[in-house]
């Protein structure tokens, strides 16, 4: 017993050492699997309170831009109504059939309080939570395109795990052939993210528009992802292909969440067939 | 005593602050951003006993990753380097003991304190790095990143260290 103690006074110091270096090993694990939520993150009410009052200076410096950017996405959805409008006025008759309306995905927006994009393995912070209706596994736009998955949410403040992250897989589709395939980010450009399963007969040519591909329950399909910047074609398969984003991921303000209201619907149907 | 605790309070807090505020968002040369905060195993006074320096550069750590997401990296680099302060500064000044209260950063030579300082800044960002690509297929982009990474780092510690401590 007393060789024990003596034991454990003279290591003391690498006993604590060894503690403190397992704590944060566990965290670490933790973190790195993807469908558990993390307890160490940037939502909680400390970090993403702090996070709000610097992030309500700096976004001041940026409602120049902001307001452009808003300005130009009213222009496109103002252009794509009277495209509809036309369509109409030849009709000659309407029947308003309302079980032909739906809604599918709910929108809402937030503010991105805390941005990365030069780490490895990047996450968001918006000032919106629970309270708000926010869920994890709901998608982040803007105007320009994706941005990311919530991934923990607090009361007030949710956590979103990039497009620019090693963990991020998003479904996603050539605009012109329907050929799908999954995004990926290989953590050199921000700029720059990889197409990977892309099958080996679809036509890709530099500049080929991306698009989100709807397979997943997350997007809606055809929000705008990035063009096609490069690629290689090695061995009868697409070994690489380069993805220039629409989106400046270094400056990103203003997002919109997307909420899929026939989620559970989906996930249930998929899981009963899978079960049989 | 009381003075020293004050003083360790304040740095804590302000080397939190800088490094989530401003250092996490420099991005120099487009994705260089300096670890400052580990300035706080520099400037922490050596002592005997070691248990609260190394709660506290723990806690310091957790808090960095609160606000920048990345698990527990940060904390594990900088308990790491916490814990190995004492030996390594022993090997810098090739001594075998120390006087543990007069002991002051400030006492030895530039050159010294740049090994000191580099030896543990290049330990901690190694760590940083490995654990945040997770994988060494990215061994060279580990490496590359922890040297430039240091550079800058080692820079702004030692230039912080020589501008805003009191000569004794």
């Amino acid at each position: 017993m007393r060789q024990i103690i003596y034991f454990i006074k003279k290591f003391r110091y690498f006993l604590l050492f060894i503690v403190l270096e397992t704590l944060a090993f566990i965290v670490i694990v933790q973190d790195h699997s993807y469908h558990q939520s993390k307890f160490v993150n940037s939502a909680n009410s400390i970090t993403g309170g702090v996070y709000n009052k610097v992030n309500s200076v700096s976004a001041f410096f940026h409602l120049k831009k902001d307001n452009q950017l808003l300005s130009e996405e009213n222009v496109r959805l103002k252009n794509l109504l009277e495209v509809r409008a036309n369509k109409f006025v030849l009709d000659s008759f309407k029947v308003i059939d309302s079980s032909l309306y739906f809604q599918k995905y709910d929108y809402s927006t937030a503010k991105i309080i805390n941005n990365n994009f030069t780490k490895r393995n990047n996450f968001l912070t918006i000032n919106k939570g629970a309270k708000h209706g926010l869920a994890p596994d709901l998608g982040v736009i803007n105007s320009k395109g994706i941005i990311g998955v919530i991934k923990n949410v607090s009361s007030n403040y949710a956590n979103v795990l990039s497009i620019l992250n090693a963990n991020s897989k998003i479904n996603v589709r050539l605009k012109n052939s329907n050929h799908f395939g999954t995004l990926v980010w290989d953590g050199k450009d921000y700029n720059i993210t990889q197409i990977i399963d892309i099958p080996r007969q679809a036509l890709v040519k530099a500049g080929d528009t991306i698009v989100t591909g709807g397979k997943s329950a997350i997007f809606p399909e055809g929000i705008g992802v990035g063009v096609v910047k490069d690629f290689k074609y090695e061995q009868n398969k697409y070994q690489i292909i380069n993805v220039l984003l629409f989106n400046d991921m270094s400056a990103i303000g203003e997002v919109q969440i997307v909420k899929n209201l026939h989620k559970d619907e989906q996930i249930t149907l998929e899981q009963s067939v899978e079960n049989e | 005593m009381n003075n020293i605790a004050l003083n360790n309070t304040i740095r804590f807090i302000s080397l939190l602050f800088l490094q989530v505020f401003i250092l996490n968002h420099v991005n120099i040369f487009g994705y260089i951003n300096p670890m400052v905060y580990i300035a706080w195993v520099f400037l922490y006074p050596v002592r005997k006993t070691r248990a609260l320096f190394l709660i506290l550069s723990f806690l310091l750590g957790i808090s960095i990753d609160f606000f920048s997401d990345s698990g527990g990296i940060n904390a594990f680099a900088i308990t790491f380097i916490a814990y190995f302060r004492l030996p390594i500064l022993m090997a810098v000044l090739r001594k075998s003991d120390l006087d543990y209260g007069q002991f002051n950063l400030k006492t030895i030579s530039a050159n010294k304190i740049i090994l000191f300082i580099s030896i543990l800044t290049i330990i901690h960002h190694f760590i940083v790095f490995s654990l945040e690509y997770f994988s060494f297929i990215e061994l060279l982009n580990i490496i590359s990143r922890t040297v430039l990474t240091s550079i800058f780092t080692i820079l702004i510690s030692f230039l912080g260290i020589t501008l805003f401590t009191k000569r004794k």
